[in-house]
């Protein structure tokens, strides 16, 4: 067992895990926030991403320890209080989900690529940064509506704010 | 999972002694091999060695004739580097169609050399652009260093540390990737160095990893033009034939490949 301590969501939390915990079974079982998804077993399916240190990673693909003394955010960082984030809003403006179960992954990574890209992302560049996330549901349409509806709103809000 | 212990390094020597210490350990760069195959427990380490937090290898050098990159530097990282983009625009491009976003983030240079997966894209480079591997105990051409499928000439306890690129005056990867996994069905890296000299290095399709094709190289040397392997293909007896795709599939893509990447290098 390891002390295992980290930044979780702007929030400083410690617990005792085994070695091998994954990243997903820490935030899932010993910090109780369950908004981050296992889907598969085989590092394909993107549910389970969240951000260490600012950049997406897959939480399943990751040891608990690695992430040790990091910065992690998941899904439930991302509101502020009751107002949802641009990336959240457009996915229920645009409908950009049916079951949900992979929504946290695609909006973990929706952020990051809109965060890497600014406001050059386009829809080939959507399509081809989610080969990591799985949508069995949607045929990704409204997701990547959704996506550069959030990317547009974003980079509007950060010109209005300069 | 199987149980096992977790240590991190803080220097290449450090590594060296934690693994000395371990029963059967393993060293762990970015995971995205090893974490998953542990995950299926085809693999169980007794120990894992992180190599992340390692300072004296990580980074991306410009040393003139040639691009040193570290080995725990990561495909993202490699992908993103403008000292890589102008220099060797086709390393740039190779990192960023590794696996998807969350694997770029991850996973590093050396990770993936040191697994040899038969179906990665780095060791294409590798060979095509004559790179020299550093380890913790030597210096090796990338020649001598991939050996076979998973198979590298590393020891044990060696450690690759970084990879030195020469700088070509045209390179270019091209790649089909098998759609589920994205990993390489067959990839060509076309390299044509400052002096003239033209390597062609396949990934994805060998039996026994990564390889050369002589006769495109001869091709090329004579004629820098798609056309000029149009009509080469290889052997389609060394190939790989697996549920994806037959040998004579993967050679025929292999052709194909060659000639997407010489149009691409320009």
């Amino acid at each position: 067992m390891t002390t295992v301590s980290m930044t979780l969501n702007g929030k400083k939390v410690s617990a005792p895990v085994e070695d091998r915990t994954l990243l997903v079974h820490y935030i899932r079982e010993a910090q109780g926030l369950t908004g981050t998804h296992v889907g598969c077993d085989t590092s394909q399916c993107g549910a389970c991403v969240v951000h260490v240190n600012g950049k997406a990673v897959k939480s399943c693909t990751m040891l608990a320890v690695q992430a040790g003394d990091a910065d992690v955010t998941t899904v439930e960082g991302l509101a502020n209080g009751a107002e949802l984030h641009p990336v959240q809003a457009a996915f229920r403006e645009h409908h950009g989900l049916q079951c949900g179960f992979c929504t946290p992954g695609m909006i973990m990574t929706a952020v990051d690529m809109i965060e890497r890209h600014g406001a050059s992302l386009d829809e080939k560049t959507v399509r081809h940064e989610l080969e990591g996330n799985i949508c069995r549901c949607t045929g990704y349409q409204n997701i990547v509506k959704a996506i550069l509806a959030a990317s547009d709103q974003m980079a509007a809000m950060k010109t209005a704010a300069e | 999972m199987y149980e096992t212990s977790y240590h991190r390094a803080g220097s290449v020597a450090d590594a060296a002694a934690l693994m000395a210490k371990a029963e059967d350990g393993k060293f762990l760069s970015g995971g995205q091999t090893l974490i998953p195959t542990m995950k299926q427990r085809l693999a169980a380490p007794s120990d894992l060695v992180d190599l992340m937090g390692i300072a004296e290898m990580t980074g991306i050098s410009d040393e003139g004739s040639a691009i040193k990159i570290g080995a725990a530097t990561t495909h993202h990282e490699v992908a993103t580097s403008p000292v890589v983009s102008e220099g060797i625009p086709g390393l740039a491009s190779l990192a960023a169609g590794i696996g998807d976003p969350a694997v770029r983030h991850m996973g590093t240079l050396g990770g993936s050399i040191s697994n040899n997966d038969p179906a990665a894209d780095y060791p294409a480079a590798l060979v095509a652009l004559g790179a020299t591997v550093t380890t913790s105990k030597r210096s090796l051409s990338a020649d001598e260093f991939f050996v076979g499928m998973f198979e590298t000439a590393l020891e044990e306890d060696e450690i690759v540390t970084s990879v030195s690129f020469p700088k070509p005056s045209q390179s270019a990867y091209a790649k089909y990737p098998n759609p589920a996994s994205r990993y390489a069905m067959a990839g060509v890296f076309v390299a044509k160095m400052s002096g003239g000299d033209v390597r062609v290095a396949v990934t994805g399709a060998g039996q026994d990893g990564v390889f050369r094709v002589a006769e495109m190289e001869t091709a090329l040397s004579s004629n820098w033009s798609a056309e000029a392997v149009a009509g080469v293909s290889v052997d389609a007896g060394d190939l790989l034939a697996d549920i994806h795709g037959s040998a004579e599939y993967r050679a025929n893509l292999v052709t194909v490949m060659a000639k997407r990447a010489v149009a691409a290098a320009g």
